[in-house]
C-alpha cells in the first residue's frame, strides 16, 4: 500500500464528523456567543444571545437525530455512535433547551449581566454529550471535565451572594479532587489492562481473570463518578452547592452532567462487566437512598430539599446497577436511562418553579415563603404539585414508572432486601415533598410573598416539563423500548469482536411504534 | 340500537366520566353555581352510567362481566385490564351512589375553593372506581395510589382546624402500609411474568410460580398490611378518627363509605384469591385483630364526646364485621361481608351527612353542645333516626342482612367467633342510640339551639336516598345477593380445593 493510502485512511472519515456533529454544532454556537458578546451591547443583547444558544440546542438535537443514521465507531475507536449515546446526547440537550428558556427570566430579575452563561452551559453540554459518546476512558476524563468546569463557574453567577461563592469554589475544589480519583482509576486500568478502551477492557477482563489493580482501579473511578452523579457517601457537598448556586443552574446540573455521569457509569459498569461491583453499588444504592431521604426531612430551605432529594434519586437510580446477569443487566439497563429522562424532566420542572419564585437575590426559598402559593399562584403551584407528586412517585407521574420500573428489575434480580429499603424509602421520602404541597395549599400565607407573572420562557420550560413528566407516566411504552434497545446496544454481545457496532444497529428514529 | 351495545365501553366509561368532567372543570371560569350545578350532573351521569353494570349483569355466573383487556405497556407486560364481577359491580355502583350525595352536601358548605373542591372530588370518583374494576396489578396499584392525593388534598385543605396534621397522618399511614403491597405484586411479576390477576391465579393454583411456597407468607403479608391499614384494622386504626373529624363532610363521607372498602375488598380479592392457602393459614390471628377491632372500635365509640369520632370508631367496629365474614370462609360469611361493606357505605355515610348537617349549622361536633333537638328540628330528627337503626342492624334494614350473614358464617367457623362478634351488635346499638338520645331527646339544653333551621331541600335530597337505599336493601337484599354469591362462591372454589388438598394428604 503506497503512503497516501494509508494516511487517508488513518485520517478521519466523513462519517467521523458526523458523528460528532452534535458537539460541534455546539461548540459552534457556544462561540459565536462568546464573540458576539465581545462586540455587541450586553445588557440589550442578553436575550438574542440566550435565543441563538437556544437555536443552537435545537439544531444540535436535529444532528443528534441526523447522527443517529450512523451509528458506528468514529475517531481511532474513541467515539462510539449507537442508540445509547443518542438517547443520552437528546436527554443533555433537551435538558439544556429547558434550563435555557427558564434561565431568561431569571438572569433579568438577578440583574446578571453576562452572555457567557449561556456559552458556558452549550460548552457544558458539549462534555456531556462526548461523556455519553465516548468509548476512550480518556477521552471521557476531557469530556467529564469539559462538564465540570462549566458547572463550576455557572455555579458562582450570583457574584453578589457570598453563598454562590462559596458554592463554586466548593464545587470546584471538591469536583477537581473528585476528577482526579477518575483519573488515577484510569492509569490504573491502563496499567492493568494495557488499554483505555473500554470494549477492548472488557474483553481482556472476560478472557482473563482479574488482579487486584483492577478493582482498585474500579473503586477509584466509581469515587469519581459518585460524586459527579452525588451519591452517598460522595455527596457531601450537594446541599451546600446547590443552595448557593442559582437556582436555574441548579435544576441544570442536578439533571444534564448526572445523566451523563450515569451514562458513563452504565458504560463503564455494564461494558467493562466490573468485577466485584455488586456490594459496592448494593451499598451506594442504600446509603445514598436513606442518607438523602433522611437528610431532607429537616430542610426548610426548599433548594436544600431538593438538593437531598437528588441524592435520594441518585440512589434509587443505582438500585438499578446492581445487576449481575446479562438478562437482569438488560432490565437494569434501561430502567436506569428511563429514570434518568424521568428524573430529568420532574426535576428541571421544579427547579424552573423555584427559580422563578424565589425572585431578586433568591430572597423566597424557605417553606415559609411557599405558604399560600396555592391561592395566590394557583398554576405555577398546580406545576410544582406535579412535579413533587412525580418525585413522590404517584401514578401517572414519571416518577411513579421511572421507580416502578427500577424496582421491577431488582426484584426480578432477586434484590428483594435492596427493594424494600427502596420502597421503604420512597414512602419516607414522600413526607417532605408533601411538606412542601401542605405549604402551597393548606396554609396561610404569614407574610407576603410577591409572585411576578410567568414569562413566556419560563411558562414554556414548565409546559414542556411537565408535558414530559405526564408523558413517561402515562404512555411510557416509547421510550422504555427505546431504552431497551439502548440497552442491547451497551451490553457486550458474547461473541464481539473489536468492531462489534459495525453489526446493524437501527437507528433510534426509525424505532417502530410498537 | 339496544344499551347493551354499550356493554364493551361501560366499565372505562364509568370510571373516567368523572375524570372526564373534573378536566371539563378546570377549564371553566370560577362561577361558584355553574361548578357545583356541572360536578353534580358529571356525578349523576356517572351513576346512570355505573346502572348499566346490575341491569345488564348476568347474574348466577361467577367470573367477570364487561370486560375489556388492552395492551397498554409492551414491555413490562402491562394490560389494560378492567371488569366487574358480583362483588366489585355494587362497590362501584355503592361509589357512583354516593358521590352525587357527596356533591349535593357540599352545595353550601364549600364556598371556598369551589373549583378545587368539585375537581378534587372527581378525581377521586375515578380513583376508587378504577380500583373496583382493574384486574391488572399495576393498574389497580396506579389506583390504589391515585386515591390517596385528592382525599388528602381534601382533607387537608378543605378540613377543620387540625387538618395538616390529620392529611398528613392519612397519606403518610397509608403510603408506608402500600409500597409493601408494591414490593409483593413486583415479585409476583418477577416470578409469572404478568400483572394480570387472573393469569397469575391460574398459575399459583397450577403451583407454576418459582420459589411460590417459601415466598408465599410474605407476599401474603405484603398485601395484607396495605389492606389492614385502609380497612382500618385494629391495631392500624389510629390513622382514621383524625382523618375523619377533620375532613369536610364530602371527604368523611367518601372515606367512610368507599375508601375502606378499598382494604376489604383488597382481602376478598387478591388476599383470599391469589393465597387461599395463607389466608386459611392465618385467619386464626386475623380473626381475632377484627375481634378486638368490633368491641374495641365499639367501647371507644360510646365514650366519645365528639359525633364524628364516634361514627368513626363505628366505622372501625363495623369493618371488623367485613375481615370476620371474610376470614370465616363461609359462604354466608363472605356473602355478609360483602353486604355489611355496601350497608355500612350507606349508612354511615348517611350518618356523616348528617353530622355534616349539625357541624353547619352550630360548627361544633361535641354531643354535650345539643340535646333536645328532636322539638326544634323533627324531620332532621326522624332522618337521623332512621339512619342510626339501619347502622344498628334492625331487621327490615341494611345492617341487619349483613350483620346476621356474617355471624352466621363466624359461627360456622368457630362458635366462640360467632359469640363474640354478636356483642358487636349490641354494642353498636348502645353507642348509637345513646347518642341519638342525647343529641335529640329531653329538653333543650343549650338555647342556641332553639334558632336552628330543620334540614333544607338539598340536604334532604342527599340524606333521604340513603334512607330509601337503607329500606330497599333491608327488605330486598335478593337483589343485591344474587350476583354477590356466586362470586363469592367463586372465590371460595380455591380455598375448598386447599382444604381438599390438606384431607387428602
Amino acid at each position: 500500500m503506497t503512503w497516501p493510502a494509508l494516511l487517508l485512511q488513518t485520517l478521519p472519515q466523513t462519517e467521523d464528523y458526523i458523528r460528532i456533529l452534535p458537539e460541534l454544532v455546539l461548540s459552534a454556537f457556544g462561540i459565536i456567543i462568546m464573540l458576539l458578546d465581545a462586540v455587541v451591547d450586553e445588557e440589550k443583547n442578553q436575550k438574542t444571545l440566550g435565543g441563538i444558544a437556544f437555536g443552537g440546542t435545537l439544531v444540535a438535537l436535529a444532528a443528534t437525530w441526523y447522527m443517529a443514521q450512523f451509528p458506528g465507531l468514529a475517531f481511532s475507536n474513541t467515539i462510539k455512535i449507537d442508540s445509547f449515546s443518542v438517547f443520552f446526547d437528546s436527554l443533555v440537550i433537551v435538558i439544556a433547551a429547558v434550563v435555557i428558556l427558564s434561565s431568561f427570566e431569571y438572569l433579568a430579575v438577578q440583574r446578571i449581566r453576562a452572555s457567557e452563561y449561556f456559552a458556558l452551559i452549550l460548552f457544558g453540554v458539549v462534555g456531556m454529550t462526548i461523556m455519553s459518546s465516548a468509548v476512550e476512558l480518556v477521552l471521557i476524563f476531557i469530556g467529564l471535565e469539559m462538564s465540570s468546569i462549566s458547572t463550576y463557574v455557572l455555579a458562582g453567577f450570583r457574584r453578589n451572594d457570598a453563598s454562590s461563592g462559596e458554592s463554586s469554589l466548593k464545587y470546584f475544589l471538591l469536583g477537581s479532587f473528585a476528577t482526579a480519583f477518575f483519573l488515577y482509576g484510569v492509569a490504573l486500568m491502563f496499567g492493568a489492562t494495557g488499554s483505555t478502551n473500554i470494549d477492548i477492557i472488557g474483553q481482556k477482563l472476560q478472557s482473563a481473570p482479574a488482579d487486584v489493580l483492577v478493582f482498585v482501579s474500579m473503586a477509584l473511578m466509581f469515587v469519581g463518578l459518585g460524586f459527579k452523579v452525588a451519591a452517598a457517601p460522595f455527596h457531601i457537598w450537594t446541599p451546600d452547592v446547590y443552595e448557593g448556586a442559582p437556582a436555574p443552574v441548579v435544576g441544570f446540573m442536578s439533571t444534564a452532567p448526572k445523566a451523563a455521569a450515569f451514562a458513563v457509569l452504565l458504560r463503564v459498569v455494564f461494558t467493562i462487566n466490573a468485577p466485584g461491583r455488586f456490594w459496592f453499588l448494593w451499598v451506594t444504592a442504600a446509603l445514598s437512598m436513606t442518607l438523602g431521604n433522611v437528610g431532607a426531612l429537616v430542610q426548610s430551605n426548599v433548594k436544600r430539599m431538593l438538593a437531598y432529594s437528588s441524592i435520594a434519586h441518585a440512589g434509587y437510580l443505582l438500585v438499578a446497577f446492581a445487576m449481575i446477569s446479562p438478562q437482569n443487566s438488560l432490565t437494569g439497563i434501561s430502567a436506569a436511562m428511563f429514570y434518568t429522562a424521568a428524573y430529568a424532566a420532574m426535576n428541571v420542572g421544579a427547579f424552573a418553579v423555584v427559580s422563578h419564585f424565589a425572585n431578586a437575590g433568591e430572597r423566597y426559598v424557605t417553606l415559609e415563603d411557599y405558604e399560600g402559593l396555592g391561592r395566590s399562584s394557583p398554576l405555577l403551584a398546580a406545576a410544582l404539585a406535579m412535579f413533587l407528586l412525580s418525585l413522590i412517585g404517584i401514578p401517572m407521574t414519571g416518577g411513579f414508572f421511572a421507580k416502578f420500573y427500577v424496582f421491577s428489575a431488582a426484584i426480578r434480580a432477586n434484590l428483594i432486601w435492596l427493594t424494600l429499603i427502596g420502597v421503604v424509602n420512597s414512602a419516607i421520602g414522600a413526607y417532605y415533598y408533601l411538606r412542601i404541597i401542605v405549604s402551597m395549599y393548606m396554609r396561610e400565607p404569614r407574610r407576603a410573598v410577591p409572585v411576578t407573572p410567568v414569562s413566556f420562557g419560563v411558562g414554556s420550560a414548565l409546559a414542556l416539563s411537565l408535558i414530559a413528566t405526564l408523558y413517561l407516566g402515562i404512555l411510557p411504552n416509547r421510550v422504555l423500548q427505546v431504552a431497551q434497545h439502548s440497552a442491547q446496544d451497551l451490553l457486550p454481545q458474547q461473541s464481539s469482536s473489536g468492531n462489534s457496532s459495525v453489526a446493524p444497529t437501527p437507528s433510534l428514529a426509525g424505532t417502530p411504534q410498537q | 340500537m339496544s344499551t347493551d351495545a354499550l356493554s364493551p365501553y361501560i366499565v372505562s366509561l364509568v370510571t373516567f366520566a368523572p375524570l372526564g368532567g373534573a378536566v371539563l372543570l378546570t377549564l371553566l371560569p370560577r362561577r361558584d353555581r355553574d361548578i357545583r350545578v356541572i360536578a353534580f350532573l358529571v356525578s349523576l351521569i356517572t351513576f346512570g352510567l355505573s346502572i348499566h353494570l346490575p341491569v345488564y349483569f348476568r347474574r348466577g355466573l361467577p367470573g367477570f362481566q364487561f370486560e375489556v383487556d388492552k395492551q397498554w405497556i409492551a414491555s413490562p407486560n402491562i394490560h389494560y385490564h378492567m371488569a366487574v364481577d358480583g362483588i366489585s359491580m355494587w362497590l362501584v355502583v355503592l361509589t357512583t351512589f354516593l358521590t352525587p350525595l357527596c356533591v349535593l352536601i357540599s352545595w353550601k358548605s364549600v364556598h371556598d375553593r369551589v373549583k378545587e373542591f368539585f375537581i378534587l372530588l372527581l378525581v377521586l370518583e375515578t380513583a376508587l372506581i378504577g380500583v373496583f374494576t382493574s384486574l391488572d396489578l399495576f393498574l389497580f396499584y396506579f389506583f390504589w395510589e391515585a386515591t390517596l392525593i385528592p382525599m388528602a388534598l381534601l382533607i387537608g385543605v378543605f378540613g377543620h382546624e387540625r387538618k395538616v396534621y390529620a392529611a398528613v397522618k392519612f397519606f403518610m399511614y397509608t403510603m408506608i402500609a402500600s409500597v409493601f403491597m408494591l414490593a409483593a405484586i413486583l415479585w409476583l411479576y418477577a416470578h409469572t411474568g404478568s400483572f394480570d390477576f387472573i393469569v397469575i391465579r391460574d398459575q399459583i393454583a397450577r403451583g407454576a410460580v418459582a420459589n411460590f411456597p417459601a415466598a408465599a407468607q410474605w407476599l401474603f403479608l405484603g398485601f395484607f398490611l396495605a389492606f389492614a391499614v385502609k380497612v382500618p384494622l385494629f391495631p392500624f386504626h389510629t390513622w382514621l378518627p383524625d382523618a375523619h373529624v377533620e375532613a369536610p363532610t364530602a371527604g368523611s363521607v367518601l372515606l367512610a363509605g368507599v375508601l375502606l372498602k378499598m382494604g376489604t375488598y383488597g382481602m376478598l380479592r387478591f388476599n383470599l384469591g391469589l393465597f387461599p392457602e395463607q389466608a386459611r393459614r392465618n385467619a386464626p390471628w386475623i380473626m381475632t385483630l377484627a375481634l378486638i377491632g368490633i368491641i374495641y372500635g365499639a367501647l371507644v365509640a360510646m365514650v366519645q364526646p365528639n359525633m364524628k369520632k364516634l361514627i368513626a370508631y363505628s366505622s372501625v367496629s363495623h369493618l371488623g364485621f367485613v375481615v370476620l365474614g371474610i376470614f370465616s370462609f363461609t359462604v354466608s360469611g363472605l356473602n355478609g361481608a360483602m353486604f355489611v361493606m355496601l350497608a355500612h357505605g350507606i349508612s354511615t355515610g348517611g350518618l356523616f351527612m348528617l353530622a355534616g348537617i349539625l357541624h353547619e349549622r352550630r360548627h361544633t361536633y361535641e354531643i354535650a353542645e345539643f340535646g333536645g333537638l328532636a322539638s326544634i328540628t323533627p324531620v332532621y330528627a326522624a332522618s337521623y333516626l332512621f339512619i342510626v337503626l339501619a347502622s344498628v342492624g334492625l331487621p327490615l334494614l341494611n345492617g341487619f342482612v349483613g350483620e346476621f350473614l356474617v355471624l352466621n358464617g363466624a359461627f360456622q367457623a368457630r362458635p366462640i367467633y360467632g359469640i363474640l362478634g354478636a356483642t358487636g351488635v349490641i354494642w353498636s346499638a348502645c353507642y348509637l342510640l345513646w347518642m341519638f338520645q342525647r343529641v335529640f331527646y329531653g329538653k333543650v339544653t343549650n338555647p342556641v339551639n332553639n334558632s336552628m333551621r330543620d334540614m333544607l331541600g338539598f340536604e334532604k335530597a342527599a340524606v333521604w336516598p340513603c334512607a330509601v337505599a337503607a329500606l330497599v336493601m333491608g327488605v330486598a337484599p335478593i337483589l343485591w345477593l344474587a350476583a354477590i354469591d356466586p362470586a363469592v362462591q367463586g372465590a371460595l372454589i380455591p380455598l375448598a380445593q386447599v382444604v381438599s388438598k390438606v384431607v387428602i394428604q
